[in-house]
């Protein structure tokens, strides 16, 4: 006689009761539905025309109504020029912005991980004294910038050493870490105006490189972050025989420190991506018409005079969400693993 | 000229990444806290700015726009003194035990700045929500923060843990789960809208059987809350599920097995292995959620523009709203309530949950 086990215990060491099953299964489908109705509903809306979506639910294709391709040329035919442009810069600028991030963040975070940096904190305060001045001179007396920024290096590295002496404190690496990593907790809004004033005085608003620069920035901690656990993970043998061989840093990183971390980069990458693409509030502030990006182009489509054109809405939201989606589907089996490594030493 | 390169390549690497945060971040910030005492009037030729000290603060916390920030305040009831008072008692026998154990000048301090903060909004709450009264749009932004982070950190974490264990097709639940977060926020707004509409969506017939035909969600303050914390979870469940996945996957299977044989329950297994080892990471997710919550801005934005009054606005949008009205001074100093709010709440999480287990372990 065998004795008596609750219907949740399992059978066999390594596996599950039937009862585990049933309810594992049944949460992991109905969670399925839950995340895939909400789509199918934007894609068989893109199909409709005003009377389909005006009488009320229609819910299958051919049998409840017929699907026409109204709102869809309505979108790429009649208003194309808005819709190609909007597009356009999307592609352009979340391309460029995670680009920029990903290459200026992960050196970062490879010297932080590799090289000690012991900064004396006067140094650093001259620094960012004289960063503040070439600033304010190029923004406010308008001062071309080419000029400010060649006197403040110059000054930069005359003085340098002078000023450090004064007095001695250093910082560490870990501190120039969670000073880039705490950037994140800035919430838009709180910079977003200053950075307006800023672009607009030296004529760059609604220009793609004013968004792009200020998207790379916002994602920095986050490359900074994930790639600097990625590289710590990486053994550094390989590193320190190609220096004994005369190797440079820039030499070593390129070569062997970058293939090494494609999973890493690649995770990175589409996280950047996924937030630069999607972006809404600085784009709303940085950009009126020329660099105006998909968001902000589904955004207005609710002002319309006839309520929300809900499917011409519809194909603007899929065509946005198409790249994304292929790309993820693509690096999905990066994604887990490059998050691992950040998560599990995070 | 090379060696020196080679000499400085360490701080060249780092330069660039300092420099532009420095310049779009840190001066931003000065700047914006500036702003923060100054009110600006534009006029023909440009604007003109006027130094007005803490005016710009004192009309959000005590004047004329009180009622929109923190909320009404005209009377606390019964329930709002009970938990006002029970709450405070509480924190300051919390501040109490650790004033008598191993005192440091530093974490005391730390701990004034927290605890000044929970009284702060423990007596918000207890003077609004818990009296009948309206409250602001910090009640606001921390309902989405504490609500809309337990929820999609409970499902986030349950969706992991199922797809943890060895079940087939796998791969294919990873990717469908994974879809909404790649959809922009503002695309969710909408699909949202669809989706509760209550003639024209897909739930027409249900909303018209429960007899809510004539019900609209955006026009009652909870349902709108609710709604839109609902859309927000359907977009960063996939953030926690990823994360969790990628925790519960590191666990090692062999001690879990080895419990196994030595007859634990799976409940035993999950609480006693599993758990312990993935708290760590647990901890940050929720950190890095909550940071993400408080800039909520785009779904409310969309959902509802706020509305009914002013239910579901978040701070962000209440800066955004000013800075709209051109009111540049009341939106630098709102973003920076804010700022204090996030820095002083997600500080405390990581001093008092994250770094405590850091601290028990060594």
């Amino acid at each position: 006689m065998t004795p008596k086990r609750s219907i949740f215990e399992a059978p066999r060491i390594g596996q599950m009761s039937m009862a585990t099953k049933i309810v594992l299964y049944s949460l992991l489908l109905i969670w399925s539905a839950f995340v895939l109705f909400p789509i199918y509903w934007l894609i068989i809306t893109s199909f409709k025309d005003a009377a389909d979506v005006n009488q009320g639910p229609f819910f299958i294709p051919f049998v409840d109504y017929q699907p026409t391709l109204h709102a869809w040329k309505e979108l790429f035919v009649n208003d194309y020029e808005d819709t190609l442009r909007a597009y356009f810069n999307s592609i352009v600028i979340s391309l460029s912005a995670t680009a920029l991030s990903v290459l200026i963040g992960s050196m970062a975070a490879y010297a932080l991980s590799r090289v000690s940096y012991a900064p004396n904190l006067i140094t650093i305060l001259y620094f960012i004294a004289l960063l503040a001045l070439t600033v304010l001179a190029v923004t406010i007396y308008q001062v071309d910038w080419r000029l400010a920024s060649a006197v403040a290096i110059a000054m930069f590295f005359f003085l340098a050493r002078a000023v450090g002496n004064l007095y001695q404190f250093q910082l560490h690496n870990g501190d120039i870490l969670f000073w880039i990593i705490s950037q994140r907790i800035l919430a838009p809004i709180v910079v977003v105006v200053p950075i307006y004033i800023m672009f607009q005085s030296v004529g760059l608003l609604d220009t793609h490189i004013a968004i792009i620069i200020t998207y790379a920035v916002v994602n920095m901690p986050i490359v900074v972050w994930l790639m600097y656990d990625f590289f710590n993970s990486i053994p550094r043998d390989l590193e320190e025989s190609a220096q004994l061989d005369g190797a440079t840093m820039i030499g070593t990183f390129r070569e062997i420190v970058l293939p090494l971390s494609r999973t890493g980069l690649a995770a990175t990458t589409l996280l950047v991506m996924i937030l630069s693409w999607n972006e809404y509030l600085l784009a709303l502030f940085l950009s009126t018409s020329k660099a105006q990006t998909m968001p902000i182009l589904v955004a207005a489509m609710n002002a319309g005079e006839r309520g929300i054109l809900w499917w011409t809405m519809s194909v603007a939201i899929i065509v946005m969400i198409i790249p994304v989606v292929v790309l993820a589907i693509f690096l999905q089996k990066y994604i887990s693993k490059g998050l691992l490594v950040g998560a599990v030493k995070g | 000229m090379n060696e020196w390169l080679d000499r400085h390549m360490g701080r060249l690497f780092l330069a660039p990444a300092v420099t532009l945060i420095l310049i779009f971040s840190i001066f931003p910030l000065v700047a914006s806290l500036i702003m923060a005492f100054t009110r600006i009037r534009f006029s023909a030729g440009g604007f003109k700015t006027r130094f007005v000290g803490w005016r710009n603060f004192d009309k959000q916390f005590f004047g004329s726009e009180q009622f929109h920030l923190l909320g009404t305040f005209t009377h606390i009831s019964i329930l709002g003194w009970v938990v006002g008072l029970s709450a405070t008692a509480a924190l300051l026998w919390w501040m109490w035990r650790y004033i008598r154990g191993p005192f440091w000048w530093f974490g005391f301090l730390g701990r004034l700045i927290t605890l000044g903060m929970a009284l702060a909004l423990v007596w918000m709450f207890a003077a609004t929500l818990l009296s009948g009264n309206q409250f602001g749009t910090v009640g606001t932004t921390l309902f989405y923060v504490v609500v809309g982070c337990a929820l999609q950190f409970l499902i986030g974490t349950a969706l992991a843990y199922a797809c943890s264990q060895s079940i087939r097709g796998k791969t294919a639940f990873r990717v469908i789960f994974f879809v909404p977060m790649m959809i922009t926020p503002i695309g969710i707004g909408y699909i949202f809208r669809m989706m509760a509409d209550t003639t024209k969506g897909p739930f027409a017939n249900v909303w018209q059987w429960v007899g809510l035909k004539d019900f609209a969600w955006a026009t009652d303050p909870w349902a709108a809350r609710i709604f839109i914390t609902i859309a927000e979870s359907w977009q960063w469940i996939p953030f926690v599920f990823i994360m969790m996945l990628a925790a519960f996957e590191n666990v090692s299977r062999d001690l879990i097995e080895a419990a196994e044989l030595d007859g634990a329950s799976p409940w035993q297994r999950f609480a006693e292995i599993t758990w312990p080892s993935v708290m760590p990471i647990a901890a940050t997710v929720m950190l890095i959620r909550a940071i993400e919550a408080f800039k909520i801005v785009d779904l409310p934005n969309i959902m509802t523009s706020g509305g009914p009054g002013i239910a579901t606005e978040s701070v962000s949008l209440q800066a955004y709203y000013a800075w709209r009205s051109l009111d540049l001074g009341s939106a630098s100093a709102i973003a920076y309530i804010l700022l204090f709010i996030t820095v002083v709440i997600c500080v405390s999480f990581f001093n008092l949950v994250v770094l405590a287990r850091v601290r028990k372990q060594q």
